[in-house]
């Protein structure tokens, strides 16, 4: 048997035999009583008191104090390749996401070129195959070119090796009602879904960041709630009226919390999404004019993190995506209208919502791995993968966390390649120990595993 | 002080300091020799991504009576479009050795960038950043003001100060609303709906509709704000019907000049559009201080430049500024 402190370089070792063993010694599954966890062969193949290895190579990790969840997937996430490989490519997006402790990411589809082509989407699953630190799934666009005019081949997309689900202009709002209409119904042919950015165009022309009592007295121009909640009022009600399933992103107001509220309580098929930086910053730090703070949708007040924090807690609010929106350094290094929309997420978020929600007692560990696991999964039909409970015969898709730990946030060190956190120099709760991606290590103690796989 | 960057960073203190020294460059300005010693061997920079010609030669007046060198750095467009990005042009300014940086822009916040990201060391002073702030705007309104209702002597308490028009896109109504509230003033804002900021309701001031209403009250001043004649085509977003419309509701007339108290002066930023907002009646009549505002101004960005570049707020007490002061004397 080995100890932990050999793994960094057995994992690095090309010449001996991969790794496939790993026994978790007292981890936490959702936070529940300690037991043994034995990963092998790419799965969970015993739960359990007092587990032993099955053979000298497999590595022991003492878990006592850690929570192990299934591991993380984000329905909401820009990899940025092809095209803005300034700001990000799928290899470091990816290295993020593991860092992060997910184990699938969905690759938004505004890229260059866009992702409306089964070439593109294609294009995007083979990289993310090639970087192999998580389970890349991408988007593909509603519209050719997210111009919101005409639909893009959903089909031929979602029969591509990716295999698409997930459809959305995400950063475009699908504003026209026919083209809306007709995505919703198009993609039940596949059990897709429509993710749609709510944002009404006209009433945020020039847009700069919420609108309210601090974008009055600073002079940056308003982007109302209500320019949210008319699309999403009008979203709910056109899913409920051809049946389909509609899926919100990035929920930030109380206006959309109650709407969507109200649809699933009429029985409508909407599931919704909010953002970590939603459930903590407000529109209070766009006072210094620092773009790093500029994001789209834009940070609301405090009523409306309030909001958020009860929807996310209700139930009303399924799932978290990061959003991450990674930018090249001079997007954001100038005048706040000048920057572009956006901030990172992949390798906080988890900390993010510890400190909202869970270290505030409004989730527990396991409503955390439905939020940021279980539900995401379903809502982008992958839950035959990932987002799995954790029992034996399951894939080992897992991450273990310390939620004891603080850290304080520096860009600079962070795997993904741009460095615009809205979290720097901020410190937060726990830290991602290891992540395992079908059994296989992806991070251990904290770092990256090199070299682990083919 | 060591920028200046919105009228909402000085204390009543500072205001009053800031309107003091005006004064006394105010009196230099009446002598045969206008041109005072102060920041020989300093350099000021006017960098003005957006035209404003009147705005631009206060401040190099200014500047140059105070023996300042000053250099224009007018740059066309911005980063938002195309062109050099603010932060190169900062590096471009720090390297050509700037003491201060007046820097006029149309984003919000250019200024707080230029002072706060590290890219250049130069004092800066706002000359009017998007639709947030002109704080020497407000101060040449306020130093106006003082003179003619305070004997131009201390602060303006007590004194009720009317602003008419395009609240929503006016950095001289926000930057006003926080100087002359400091000083004492309290102040009503009026204009159409459309052109308040939602949020106003936050501001230390009054809010009305109704410009009669308003003038009812006997304001000892109405400062008319310019709006823009794109205001109300459907693109530049449709903010009221007509220009007939809007003179008739908000627009200064021989009729609403009658009704103001006989001590009450009439003010405007400039440029005016008249027979929109203000009529020649109300712009040319013995109450109007207009023109008087932009003297004001010269005298008002003398003293701000001295103020930062000549040491802190007690810089005329300190006997590094002996020879200001004896020339001020």
């Amino acid at each position: 048997m080995r100890s932990p402190h050999d793994i960094a370089r057995s994992a690095h070792d090309p010449a001996g035999a991969p790794i496939t063993a790993y026994l978790l010694t007292n981890a936490s599954p959702l936070g529940g009583a300690p037991t043994d966890v034995l990963l092998a062969d790419g799965r969970i193949a015993a739960v359990g008191p007092a587990l032993r290895a099955p053979d000298d190579d497999a590595v022991v990790l003492d878990a006592a104090g850690l929570v192990l969840l299934p591991g993380l997937v984000d329905l909401h996430t820009h990899l940025r390749e092809p095209g803005r490989e300034d700001a990000e490519t799928v290899e470091t997006g990816t290295r993020a996401a593991a860092l992060g402790g997910y184990t699938a990411v969905h690759a938004m589809a505004n890229t260059t070129p866009v992702a409306d082509t089964a070439g593109v989407v294609e294009q995007v699953w083979r990289l993310g195959r090639d970087a192999g630190w998580v389970d890349v799934y991408p988007v593909g666009a509603v519209t050719v070119g997210l111009g919101g005019e005409r639909l893009a081949e959903l089909g031929a997309m979602a029969a591509s090796a990716a295999r698409v689900r997930v459809f959305s202009d995400d950063g475009h709002c699908v504003d026209d009602p026919v083209v809306m209409r007709r995505a919703l119904e198009y993609v039940k042919a596949f059990d897709g879904v429509v993710a749609q950015h709510a944002q009404e165009p006209r009433l945020t022309e020039g847009a700069q960041m919420h609108e309210g009592v601090v974008s009055a007295e600073i002079g940056l121009a308003g982007w109302p709630a209500v320019a949210e909640e008319a699309i999403v009022a009008r979203d709910v009600l056109l899913a409920g009226h051809v049946g389909s399933r509609l899926h919100v992103l990035h929920v930030s107001t109380a206006g959309s919390v109650e709407i969507v509220r109200w649809a699933k309580a009429r029985g409508i098929d909407v599931t919704a999404e909010v953002t970590p930086h939603h459930l903590l910053l407000t529109d209070e730090l766009a006072r210094g004019y620092d773009p790093v703070f500029k994001v789209n949708p834009p940070l609301r007040t405090a009523a409306d993190v309030e909001a958020l924090r009860a929807g996310l807690a209700d139930g009303t609010i399924d799932t978290v995506g990061t959003d991450h929106a990674p930018h090249a350094r001079e997007d954001k290094d100038c005048e706040w209208a000048a920057a572009l929309s956006g901030m990172t997420g992949l390798e906080t978020a988890l900390s993010v919502v510890q400190a909202t929600m869970v270290d505030t007692g409004r989730l527990t560990w396991a409503d955390v791995a439905r939020v940021m696991s279980t539900a995401p999964a379903q809502v982008g039909r992958v839950a035959d993968r990932q987002g799995r409970p954790i029992a034996v015969g399951e894939p080992a898709n897992l991450v273990l966390v310390d939620p004891s730990a603080r850290r304080v946030v520096d860009p600079q060190r962070q795997a993904t390649q741009s460095v615009n956190s809205p979290y720097r120099g901020m410190e937060l709760p726990g830290a991602v120990v290891a992540t395992f991606l079908r059994g296989r290590a992806t991070v251990l103690e904290g770092r990256l595993v090199e070299g682990g796989h083919a | 002080m060591r920028h200046l960057l919105s009228a909402k960073d000085l204390s009543h203190d500072e205001a009053v300091l800031v309107l003091d020294t005006a004064a006394q460059m105010a009196a230099t300005q009446s002598r045969e020799i206008k041109k005072l010693p102060t920041l020989r061997g300093r350099t000021v920079i006017n960098l003005f991504f957006e035209d404003s010609t009147r705005t631009r030669i206060s401040f190099e007046t200014a500047a140059k009576r105070l023996s300042a060198d000053v250099i224009n750095f007018t740059a066309k467009g911005s980063s938002v479009s195309k062109g050099e990005s603010l932060k190169d042009t900062a590096l471009t300014l720090r390297a050509m050795g700037a003491d201060a940086v007046v820097v006029r822009h149309q984003a919000s916040g250019a200024p707080h960038r230029l002072a706060h990201a590290g890219w250049i060391d130069s004092a800066v002073v706002n000359a009017g950043d998007g639709t947030h702030q002109h704080p020497t705007q407000a101060l040449l309104d306020a130093f106006t003001l003082r003179r003619h209702l305070r004997d131009g002597r201390g602060d303006l308490a007590g004194l009720h100060v009317t602003i008419v028009g395009d609240v929503l896109h006016s950095r001289v109504a926000r930057s006003n609303v926080d100087l002359l509230t400091t000083l004492g003033a309290r102040v009503t804002l009026v204009a159409p709906p459309t052109l308040l900021p939602v949020g106003v309701e936050a501001w230390p001031c009054g809010v009305s509709f109704h410009m009669d209403d308003a003038l009812a009250q006997g304001p000892d001043a109405v400062m008319m704000l310019r709006v823009q004649r794109e205001r109300m085509s459907s693109q530049g977003g449709g903010f009221f019907p007509s220009g007939v419309e809007y003179s008739r509701l908000y627009g200064l007339d021989a009729r609403r000049l009658a009704a103001l108290p006989d001590h009450a002066i009439v003010m405007h930023p400039g440029p005016m559009n008249r027979g929109l907002e203000i009529s020649a009646d109300a712009a040319d009549c013995d109450r109007s201080v207009i023109v008087e505002q932009v003297s004001n101004g010269v005298a008002v960005r003398m003293a701000v430049l001295y103020l930062l570049l000549a040491g802190s707020p007690d810089a005329l007490a300190t006997s590094q500024a002996d020879d200001e002061a004896r020339a001020l004397a």
